[in-house]
């Protein structure tokens, strides 16, 4: 028993620290890919490291209006909220180390989390255009929540109708069996109604893309962080880097869960490692598709219009994607 | 009822070029009142002009601004010309008229990439920068500067179009027929774009005639309004030269952010073409009326009388008004009206029924140059705020007037 849980705590601190350097790294990469697609040079690939680095040996200020204990904590419960759900999402054919203990559910309600305690922070450090800011969030917030549960929901139906084993809401169900595999045409029509909704929720999710208005540079002046500084500052970076992992890693979890390792006929050990580092690559291409390119090839939306454009199209795919599935599994 | 509250804009802000305080009256998103406050960036050229001989002001009116020095120098230049009553050849005329042009193209560039940057289209900012080189690099062949080219002078021009900067005008102009339409197409395909500058900061044809907006500002409005076209100066006379306005183009003019920017594109298109001309009919000759520096020097200080200059520059039109006394080596005074101040006017009917998101992108949508427009500052030397009315100012302008001229 003391042993299990020992051996949990090596094994998730080593993911966690893992997981930093890579959404780090991918945060560099992302940099440079974007800067090409721009014809620019871009900053070399550890920019996002020594970012941080030199923000940690920078002094943190609180503004004289600011509520101290919020504005200080905001920063914390978002970096860790955002890591621990790296805890329950299935890396590979690795199941997720805190795999029975919490589902999809628990992962869309840490998302929330964090994003909820950068607006705490905006609102918290009295600034009229950080409030602004945290306003945005909550209403873009509350615009995508609508079409990531009618994916989340319809997925699970699926898994429970069409007797996926494992439990309904769990990661591990779908990384271990396709989703395409399991229904007919109009059904994979359906997932891929779901697919695109999902997808369109990343940018909201991330804040990047043509749905960066939250921290919109040059409107309300970074928005909900102009008040940050030094370690604070330092823990939303690394908030928004683990966001843009964790979005490109459901999706992979949820949609590609394809092993390389078995296709080649691997066993043991071998086809942990080669199916670890095969989801991290297929991680990297979802991120470079999906954030990156998104980001680039778009300007920003107006709040209204981001609201809009979630609240009525985007939900109006994912649900238009559930009756397809429906229509698949009970006719 | 929702709560009021007040955001600047402003004084420093990434959405802005040049400082400029727009406070906001908002609730929650939606503006419900704009003060603009200017101020930030006075410099006092007019009053060290009086200290300088014509010679000397064309290089301080260079640096009146950094992106349309050479529209500022051109109106200077033909207000003393104007005062003095000093000729300039033909083949001056042209290369003037070609380096105006030059300039109107690097500046609409620039304005459009930093139109899409205010919008959140980085890589519509980055393909906009990358284009503007080209016209920099003609620029820099022709005088040997990026920004301030030093190129006008009373009289005539200093450089003259060598067969190397010919041939360099021409792959500039084969590059931009090619490269400048993707662009184009980028920006004016993008739904994002449209969304965010479509019927955002609308400004009537009506009320752009009633504050006098100038420029690509008022042409969006569909004012046909184009000093090339309606008093031509330089060899502007010599081709025909229509204002662009959007009706033209696509029917119907909205007078909106999105007007303003294709009004630029069309425009950039139009120097094209009056390069091209320039470069055919570039006449051969002398490109200064007199060479010798100190031989314009002694017949300017015995000119005496006012001239006065407009010429369209790439934001509107720019007016010099300069005063020549005779016996007087220096200029005695000299007004200048940048086209931002004509425009920034507009600016409080622009942000009605807007958001907050929209503001940046309104402010610089007339393309202001702020450094341009700021011509006097009032300061209290025990710190005081205080508001001056109209009339308290023209009176305080003439009691300053009268006391720098020792009457």
């Amino acid at each position: 028993m003391i042993i299990n849980l020992i051996m949990r705590l090596v094994a998730g601190s080593a993911l966690l620290l893992l997981v930093l350097v890579l959404a780090f790294f991918f945060d560099g990469a992302d940099r440079i890919v974007s800067a090409r697609m721009q014809r620019r040079y871009g900053p070399p690939i550890w920019q996002p490291f020594y970012d941080f680095l030199k923000l940690l040996g920078k002094e943190n200020i609180v503004p004289r209006h600011a509520t101290p204990w919020a504005f200080n904590g905001a920063p914390w419960m978002a970096a860790a909220s955002a890591l621990l759900i790296f805890l329950y999402i299935p890396i590979g054919s690795l199941p997720p180390i805190l795999g029975g203990e919490g589902d999809i559910i628990l992962i869309l309600y840490l998302l929330i989390l964090s994003a909820a305690s950068m607006a705490v922070g905006g609102f918290a450090s009295g600034n009229p255009i950080a409030n602004v800011g945290a306003q945005r969030e909550m209403i873009l917030m509350m615009s995508y929540e609508l079409p990531l549960a009618v994916v989340a929901s319809t997925l699970a139906w699926i898994a429970y109708k069409t007797g996926m084993p494992g439990e309904p809401f769990s990661l591990e169900t779908f990384s271990g069996m396709s989703v395409w595999s399991v229904l007919g045409k109009s059904g994979v029509v359906g997932v891929a109604c779901l697919f695109a909704a999902l997808v369109l929720v990343v940018p909201g999710e991330t804040g990047k893309g043509p749905m960066d208005i939250p921290e919109a540079k040059t409107e309300i002046l970074e928005g909900l962080i102009i008040e940050y500084s030094g370690t604070n500052l330092a823990l939303f970076k690394v908030t928004f880097a683990l966001r843009s992992l964790i979005m490109a890693s459901l999706i992979v979890a949820l949609f590609f869960p394809w092993s390389l390792g078995r296709m080649i006929g691997f066993g043991g050990i071998f086809l942990f490692a080669l199916d670890f580092v095969f989801f991290w690559v297929k991680v990297f291409l979802v991120y470079m598709a999906v954030i990156t390119f998104m980001r680039t090839a778009f300007g920003r939306f107006k709040i209204w219009q981001a609201s809009e454009f979630y609240i009525i199209k985007v939900a109006g795919l994912s649900l238009a994607g559930m009756i397809l599935v429906s229509v698949d599994l009970l006719l | 009822m929702e709560k009021k509250y007040k955001i600047p804009i402003g004084p420093v802000h990434v959405g802005l070029k040049e400082p400029i305080t727009a406070w906001l009256d908002l609730e929650g998103e939606k503006i419900v009142g704009a003060t603009v406050r200017p101020g930030a960036i006075h410099r006092g050229i007019e009053y060290m002009a009086r200290d300088r001989n014509p010679i000397q002001v064309i290089y301080l009116s260079e640096r009146i601004c950094g992106i349309c020095s050479f529209s500022h120098i051109m109106a200077f230049v033909r207000a003393v010309e104007d005062a003095a009553t000093i000729p300039v050849p033909p083949r001056a005329q042209y290369i003037r008229t070609l380096v105006l042009e030059l300039e109107r193209l690097h500046s609409h560039m620039l304005w459009a990439g930093v139109a899409c940057y205010t919008i959140g289209f980085d890589s519509a900012f980055h393909l906009g920068m990358v284009l503007r080189e080209k016209v920099m690099d003609v620029l820099e062949a022709l005088s040997g500067n990026r920004v301030n080219y030093g190129v006008g002078t009373v009289g005539g021009v200093r450089w003259d179009i060598t067969p190397a900067v010919a041939k360099s005008v021409k792959d500039m102009l084969r590059y931009y027929r090619r490269e400048f339409s993707p662009f184009y197409d980028v920006v004016t395909g993008d739904p994002i774009a449209l969304a965010r500058m479509r019927n955002v900061g609308v400004l009537t044809y009506e009320e752009a005639v009633r504050h006098t907006a100038v420029g690509p500002t008022a042409r969006a409005s569909g004012v046909r309004c184009d000093l090339r076209k309606t008093s031509p100066y330089e060899a502007y006379g010599d081709f025909s030269v229509e204002a662009i306005v959007p009706q033209d183009f696509y029917g119907k003019a909205y007078g909106d952010v999105f007007d303003r920017f294709l009004v630029r594109v069309h425009e950039v298109y139009q120097s094209l073409e009056i390069i091209d001309h320039v470069m055919e009919g570039l006449p051969e000759g002398e490109i200064l009326w007199e060479k010798n520096l100190n031989k314009v020097l002694a017949y300017t200080k015995k000119a005496e009388g006012t001239g006065i200059a407009s010429i369209e520059a790439p934001r509107g039109d720019d007016t010099h008004v300069v005063h020549l006394a005779a016996g007087d080596e220096n200029v005695t005074w000299w007004k200048v009206r940048a086209p931002t101040y004509a425009n920034a006017v507009s600016w409080p009917l622009m942000f009605r029924n807007n958001e907050l998101a929209d503001a940046p992108l309104i402010i610089n949508s007339i393309d202001p140059c702020i450094s341009c427009m700021e011509r006097m500052l009032i300061t209290d030397a025990s710190g005081e705020k205080s508001v001056v009315t109209r009339t308290e100012l023209l009176d305080k302008c003439r009691e300053k007037t009268r006391r720098l001229m020792g009457k």
